[in-house]
């Protein structure tokens, strides 16, 4: 496995609606299996240009690939090498834990004996074995979130995006969720992730931060922390998203 | 009647079904106090909520709010308290100001009677006033929402989570709104997920799957953890993490931004950890005391039940 490999890459990335320029000529470059968190205060286009790497939405201008293909033309052929894991929206409720595995095992093209193999590691990895017949809706919020990130990445996805995984989650959870994150980036997933919680900034490998549609800042915690004589990326981030024009 | 408690809760109990979402607890929030329930998804803060803005009836125990019994003086409580909702709760289809209008026209005042008080916020969206709230942004929605429940200056201000999701900087400001109308004499009683938040607030209740695990100043919290915290630190956050947990005397090992915080038994031998660490081929590591946060008793109230 090459570390140094470019697994995502944007160059003056730019989405307009109308006059209002969401993203505005973002670049930067993500290497395989880092943990790449995007930061940004709410309304600075983080959602935007998000939804354009994940093949969901046309670049306005610019030009970005991500695992090798074109994100103005080649969106199918990005969607079925991510997984996507958010908060809000990852699983259904109101199917079973083996139904919602099968469910996105078929979407994401796998047969159906393999979807089969790769459930049962799955189930045992995460302890789950006695819950494949559990509906979704009757686990607690963090078993939910490790078994939505299991899910995101059953097709071994060479890109995972997380849009904030962890918000209502206790402490202790949240800890174990940012292991499985961990575990995944070292076996070569990359890792490109949203969060609110400052804390979690500081277990990236690097970290970008958004103001007002623009890339603000860019490197490692350290590095930024060093550059921007900050005590930890929270403080940095502060003084950043400070300055910021548009609140959303 | 005036008492000096604003909110008083004893033993109460809610279930749904087979589930407790309440397992009998008990607290006081004093009147122009600044209270912060503090705890993750599931620990029971939103039932705690309705139940004491009168929209659930408990299955045991009982509550005050104001003076007033939460079920025998229902009708009494909703003119006194201002409640906001988890969820966005306004009218989508009206604009800022007919919502702001229609909240003053359900409590029987006008938007005019206590405008000093929802001004320094009502100012930021003013801009926006004949905008549908549904198209404004999270960040103005919530502070509409908080006008709506202020319109009728309330004794008691309920807020359920009106910063969950929403980025630090604008998290900062709300607590500085909160703070300003505790100085107005209102009783505040709010809920968060972030632990950070803790210190924002004169005293606060850590709560967990129905039941409170302390009630305290948030410097009383963490008066009480009881043993040394190490903090750790090095080049491999991942594998210091997994070699840590595996020394002699580490009880626990956990992730804290830029450092591992470590729980350790009286066992524990700080040089020998850092030999057997350099010796396994950490080279830069560092291990120092810190004092523990609310994060970390929490976690550590959270395993010890």
């Amino acid at each position: 496995m090459n570390n140094s490999e470019i697994i995502l890459s944007v160059r003056e990335l730019t989405k307009r609606f109308g006059t209002f320029t969401a993203v505005d000529r973002i670049s930067f470059e993500v290497r395989r299996g880092e943990i790449f968190g995007f930061l940004g205060a709410n309304g600075a286009g983080k959602t935007t240009a998000m939804r354009m790497l994940c093949g969901l939405s046309y670049p306005t201008a610019g030009f970005g690939t991500v695992a090798g293909y074109d994100i103005a033309t080649q969106g199918e052929a990005i969607k079925r090498r991510i997984g996507y894991m958010s908060q809000r929206f990852s699983l259904y409720d109101d199917l079973t834990v083996m139904e919602n595995i099968r469910l996105f095992g078929g979407i994401y093209g796998l047969s159906r004996r393999e979807i089969l193999r790769r459930a049962a590691e799955l189930l045992r990895r995460l302890g789950f074995r006695g819950e494949a017949r559990t509906r979704v809706g009757a686990l607690p919020l963090g078993w939910k979130q490790k078994l939505a990130f299991a899910v995101a990445t059953l097709h071994r996805p060479e890109v995972v995006f997380l849009d904030e995984p962890t918000g209502g989650v206790d402490p202790v959870t949240r800890r174990q969720f940012w292991e499985l994150i961990y575990e995944a980036a070292a076996g070569g997933t990359t890792i490109f992730v949203t969060t609110h919680y400052m804390d979690e900034a500081e277990y990236c490998s690097r970290v970008s931060i958004m103001v007002d549609g623009r890339i603000r800042a860019i490197g490692t915690p350290a590095e930024l922390k060093r550059q921007f004589a900050a005590e930890s990326v929270d403080e940095l981030f502060r003084s950043l998203a400070r300055g910021a024009k548009r609140s959303e | 009647m005036m008492t000096d408690v604003a909110i008083r809760v004893e033993g109460l109990v809610k279930r749904y079904g087979r589930v407790t979402a309440l397992e009998g607890i008990s607290f006081e929030v004093r009147r122009g106090e600044l209270f912060g329930l503090i705890g993750p998804d599931g620990a029971g803060k939103t039932t705690l909520f309705r139940l004491l803005a009168t929209l659930l009836e408990p299955d045991a125990g009982r509550a005050e709010v104001d003076g007033c019994d939460i079920v025998r003086d229902y009708r009494t409580i909703r003119a006194r308290v201002g409640y906001m909702p988890g969820r966005f709760s306004l009218y989508a289809d009206l604009s800022v100001e007919e919502n702001l209008a229609f909240f003053a026209a359900l409590f029987g005042v006008g938007v005019r009677d206590n405008y000093d008080l929802i001004a320094p916020i009502y100012r930021q969206i003013e801009p926006f006033r004949r905008r549908r709230a549904g198209k404004l942004s999270g960040g103005m929605k919530q502070k509409l929402a908080l006008c709506c429940a202020l319109v009728h200056r309330p004794a008691v201000l309920l807020l359920d989570e009106p910063t969950t999701g929403v980025d630090p900087v604008s998290r900062c400001e709300f607590w500085e709104m909160l703070a300003r109308l505790r100085d107005e004499g209102i009783s505040i009683l709010v809920a968060t997920p972030y632990m950070d938040e803790a210190r924002r607030c004169d005293r606060v209740a850590l709560c967990d799957r129905g039941r409170l695990l302390a009630v305290d100043t948030p410097r009383g919290i963490v008066e009480t953890f009881d043993c040394p915290l190490y903090a750790l630190s090095g080049g491999d956050m991942y594998g210091l993490l997994k070699a840590a947990r595996a020394e002699t005397g580490v009880e626990t090992c956990y992730p804290f931004g830029a450092e591992h915080h470590l729980t350790v038994g009286p066992e524990f031998d700080p040089g020998n950890f850092r030999r057997r660490l350099a010796d396994a081929g950490f080279g830069d590591v560092d291990l120092h005391r810190v004092e523990p946060g609310i994060e970390d008793l929490f976690m550590k109230r959270m395993r010890h039940e």
